[in-house]
């Protein structure tokens, strides 16, 4: 503008006014945006909950499936994704926290860390149907383990491994290296000063990661889907050979069925299932608050 | 008694100790490979049974023709049906998350009060802890008789309420990414712009955006990816019919939802149609794995650095 007319005092117009609405219209829209995503997230809870809760009762709680909608329940999905879950974490944890010290603590910087590290970052972006492709190839076909909680719980093991690796490097980086070194310069070898001062200090934030990585794998349906984790289990799995369901297969398949009262089935066992998670995100979230109060505060 | 027995075994190598130390950084390198061994699986496990497809089916049929009948009596292998549908569902839900992630990132970074922004910002993350079959139950037996009443020719299955509601699940995922690419915009550019007499919003819009714009676009390939590799929101609501269409009120099949349905099926191991689950998903696989590259990639060469 300032090209085509002198610069006279009356060209400068700050439209104060104008400007000024701009900000205010703004924080209109943002709220807005925000309010539309959680009314979204509270009407979903909400419509679930009238659906579902009048079908949850002892009954439903202890019986398997049905052909009769008055008859299901969710015992046999409830069984394997606790059996499943435990092997899960048995696999994942150890593997996941060793890596990550690896990384965090051994390794040097060179091309096999950063490669190491990459490749971490890259696992946590392929869609998680992959991983069943992966589950079905090499633990159902390959290794002859068939459509087993152990197939399904090694799967979701791989699954959620970049999720531990990372939360607990973050861990582990949370801990100040003035520990590390005083331990170090006491005599203690490398692995002596992690074992007995670094993982003690992390071990909250590692156990986060863990319940953050677990309600991941508690929810996930599409890997267990491909590995072919039966649809229809009237038994509770006893070995790990066993076949066996999940609650998220469950929902699936009742929200799957064309009459409504399974429908209201499936929100009866997505209540079941929105509960555990919010237990255990609880328990994530209170541990996350006390490390706040210990070391994690320092670096404010 | 001064014979300095404590001196001679503080200079002599602990071999025992040594072996140890050295044991244990091994066993952890090992575990570190676990994850390096899994990208290989996934590659060799996809790649094997791609190239046993490919002796049976042409690749140019597979790459040019518009129809996927793998399951009836006449076959035929086009995947782009399925990938008409992928991007439908995937726009859809792009189309409703960058909007909502990116609004509620700026108003979240540069306008909420900290102690709005920290009841908020957790509020919004536990969208994307809900687990996806409960978004397709949503999107199934809530949003889609909703959407019926406005919409009278939409069909039960359909990509509309299967993008609208992945896109709310993946609001997280732009809004939190975007917010990170922001906070990280150096204060003083902040301060510099409000000492030129910018308002609130101006320096919102006009200062940090631009200077987080890299981190945005990454969030949004990202959120992209995302959708297309989403897979029981699909399988649930947008049906199981490969019709090569953009019409977002009828029944279409991505390559996700073609996996679960082959899964669900009694299919023999071998067979061509259980050869066809792995050549759609090193399809989706190379294609969520570009995106991700580029994603890095848009980070790494397009950030603007202040320091």
């Amino acid at each position: 503008m300032s090209m085509q007319t002198p610069a006279t005092q009356s060209m400068f117009q700050p439209n104060q006014m104008m400007r000024r609405v701009m900000g205010g219209a703004f924080v209109g829209v943002g709220v807005i945006s925000i309010l539309i995503s959680l009314g979204m997230l509270v009407y979903l809870v909400l419509d679930v909950a009238m659906r579902g809760l009048p079908w949850i009762d002892w009954q439903f709680l202890t019986s398997f499936d049905s052909r009769f909608a008055e008859r299901a329940g969710i015992l046999a999905a409830i069984a394997g994704t606790a059996f499943m879950m435990t092997m899960t974490i048995a696999v994942s944890l150890p593997i996941g926290v060793m890596a990550a010290i690896y990384l965090q603590e051994y390794a040097k910087e060179s091309w096999l860390k950063s490669f190491i590290q990459i490749n971490i970052s890259n696992l946590a972006g392929v869609p998680s149907i992959i991983y069943g492709l992966l589950g079905l190839t090499i633990f159902v076909r390959y290794m002859m383990m068939g459509r087993s909680v152990l197939a399904g719980a090694l799967t979701m093991a791989l699954l959620v491994l970049p999720v531990i690796v990372v939360a607990t490097q973050e861990a582990l980086r949370a801990v100040p290296s003035s520990i590390r070194d005083a331990s170090l310069a006491l005599g203690a070898t490398r692995s002596q000063t992690i074992w007995h001062h670094v993982l003690p200090q992390a071990f909250p934030g590692i156990l986060t990661g863990n319940i953050l990585a677990a309600s991941r794998a508690i929810g996930e349906t599409a890997p267990l889907v491909t590995i072919g984790a039966l649809t229809y289990v009237p038994f509770t799995p006893e070995s790990p050979l066993d076949r066996f369901t999940v609650l998220p297969i469950q929902i699936f398949n009742w929200t799957s069925k064309p009459q409504a009262e399974f429908h209201d089935l499936a929100a009866a066992g997505i209540v079941v299932l929105l509960l555990v998670l919010l237990t255990m995100n609880s328990i994530a979230i209170l541990l996350r608050q006390r490390v706040g109060g210990t070391s994690r505060r320092r670096i404010g | 008694m001064q014979s300095g027995w404590s001196e001679h075994n503080l200079y002599r190598r602990n071999w025992a100790r040594d072996l140890r130390e050295r044991l244990i950084a091994g066993v952890l390198l090992i575990a570190a490979t676990v994850g390096v061994l899994t990208t290989l699986g996934i590659i060799l496990s996809l790649a094997n049974e791609t190239i046993q497809f490919f002796r049976i089916v042409s690749i140019v049929e597979f790459l040019t023709s518009t129809s996927w009948t793998p399951l009836f009596s006449v076959q035929t292998f086009g995947i782009w049906p399925l990938i008409t549908a992928t991007a439908l569902t995937s726009a859809i839900a792009v189309a409703i998350a960058v909007p909502l992630g990116l609004i509620s990132a700026v108003f979240l970074s540069e306008f909420a009060p900290p102690r709005v922004r920290s009841m908020l910002k957790p509020a919004l993350e536990v969208l994307a802890g809900v687990p996806t079959v409960v978004y397709g139950f949503f999107a199934l037996i809530v949003v889609t008789p909703f959407l019926q009443q406005f919409i009278p020719g939409l069909s039960t299955f359909n990509s509309l309420s299967a993008g609208l509601v992945m896109g709310i699940m993946i609001v997280p995922l732009v809004s939190s990414l975007s917010e990170d690419a922001m906070s990280s915009v150096p204060q003083s550019l902040r301060e510099a712009a409000y000492g030129l007499g910018s308002t609130r919003f101006e320096v919102a819009t006009r200062v940090v955006l631009p200077a987080a714009t890299s981190g945005i676009v990454a969030s949004i390939i990202l959120a992209l990816s995302r959708a297309a590799g989403e897979t029981m929101v699909v399988a649930i609501a947008a049906g199981q019919n490969p019709t090569f269409t953009l019409d977002p009120t009828v029944p279409v099949m991505t390559m996700t939802s073609y996996i679960v349905q082959v899964s669900l099926g009694d299919t023999p191991y071998g067979s061509l149609s259980y050869l066809t689950i792995f050549a759609v998903g090193s399809t989706l696989f190379v294609m969520t794995f570009l995106m991700n590259v580029i994603s890095h990639w848009v980070v790494r060469h397009f950030r603007e650095v202040y320091d």
